[in-house]
């Protein structure tokens, strides 16, 4: 087939209009979280003082953490999904999850403690927290793979590792619901761990599966 | 090449507001710069410069089936020079030269008017056989034969609807393989 011929196969196909990425995202998205919430409920569930542990501000915060996570990655990943994009100021935006988390420590550090520093980092629950966090993210990091793949990336790893971000912060406040230890140190220690494996998976998937 | 790339931005619009003659066009005018651009690169990464039509339609390719990826509130030839370099750079890569492929090259390139209008590549052509005998009939009588899509539908005894679908799916599957091969 000469270039011609194909020039003139491609115009046929004008009609034919392709879902912009960032629908393709929220489907995707919409179909995954059934998946990640089922994992949740069959391995995790909610914790059982739900109710009085909303009044304190330290569990509120990990959801407004996370969400923040994810909100500014699936903000990022559209925008990387297109070819001439660049990172650039655009990674500013990560740096808001980042800036709450530190507020979060630096008003505990403010209020007296029953619980020494360390043992509130520690915590009781960093294993289920590392192990469990990936596990829920997988079906959101490949529904973000899919939409991305939709999308055309011109860095394919930092776009899988964006996905990786942005997978790992839903499955952070799924997770969040679960947990028992508040402390914004245990958060700012064994959320950032888990969420920075996710990432680590993401780009070396995007790597593969990113090029167009 | 500012009037280069308003007449490109305002053919791309055109195009995605179903102007397909305007495609056509648009697509005829940007294929002499990618060929230059593609020519130059092989030469630079001493390879043979004979193999720049494959390079030129697997960036056309890309073009189309990634085209709800630019802004149309945005410049067209960033968006194209992006894709053509992304492209050209996995090309080289694949022929085991890593280069270094500036962006300017592109928005500099003068359209290389040697190239004959009939260059064959081997690579679509290749992997157009292997594709589904309905994809490939529909392929080829749009492309070879230059039927219409009304044409091919009553020459197959197919809906219009599904010449497109074939079209479409045709398209990308040429696309895949030309990834992954």
């Amino acid at each position: 087939m000469d270039t011609d011929q194909l020039i003139r196969t491609l115009a046929a196909d004008n009609a034919h209009r392709a879902r912009p990425v960032g629908v393709v995202l929220a489907l995707a998205l919409l179909a995954a979280a059934p998946v990640s919430l089922a994992l949740f409920f069959a391995i995790l569930g909610v914790r059982p003082d739900v109710a009085s542990a909303m009044k304190d501000p330290f569990f509120d915060l990990k959801f407004v953490v996370t969400l923040a996570l994810a909100i500014s990655a699936i903000v990022v990943s559209l925008h990387l999904s297109r070819p001439e994009a660049l990172l650039r100021g655009w990674s500013l935006l990560l740096l808001i999850p980042v800036g709450i988390l530190a507020a979060g420590i630096g008003s505990e550090m403010m209020l007296p403690q029953r619980l020494p520093m360390l043992t509130r980092l520690i915590g009781h629950n960093a294993k289920i927290c590392l192990s469990s966090i990936p596990l829920i993210s997988l079906p959101l990091l490949a529904a973000a793979l899919v939409a991305l793949r939709h999308g055309a990336p011109a860095r394919p790893a930092i776009a899988g590792a964006i996905a990786g971000l942005l997978s790992s912060g839903l499955a952070a406040t799924l997770y969040a619901a679960h947990c028992t230890d508040d402390s914004p140190l245990f958060v700012a220690t064994w959320y950032t761990l888990a969420a920075a494996l996710v990432t680590a998976i993401g780009a070396l998937l995007g790597n593969k599966v990113l090029q167009y | 090449m500012r009037d280069r790339d308003d007449e490109w931005t305002g053919l791309m619009r055109e195009a995605l507001a179903g102007d397909d003659a305007a495609y056509h066009r648009l697509l005829k005018a940007v294929t002499p710069v990618l060929r230059a651009a593609a020519r130059r690169g092989l030469a630079r990464a001493g390879q043979p410069v004979d193999q720049s039509e494959d390079i030129v339609q697997d960036i056309l390719l890309a073009v189309h089936l990634k085209r709800h990826t630019w802004d149309v509130q945005a410049p067209f030839a960033p968006w194209l020079f992006a894709i053509a370099r992304n492209k050209l750079i996995d090309a080289l890569r694949r022929r085991g030269r890593r280069i270094f492929v500036n962006i300017d090259d592109f928005a500099e390139t003068i359209p290389d008017k040697t190239g004959a209008e009939t260059v064959s590549a081997s690579e679509v052509a290749t992997h157009l056989q292997s594709l589904p005998t309905r994809q490939r009939e529909v392929l080829q009588a749009i492309a070879v034969d230059s039927t219409s899509i009304k044409d091919t539908a009553a020459k197959f005894a197919m809906s219009e609807g599904a010449v497109r679908v074939a079209l479409h799916r045709g398209l990308s599957a040429l696309t895949a393989r030309l990834r992954d091969h």
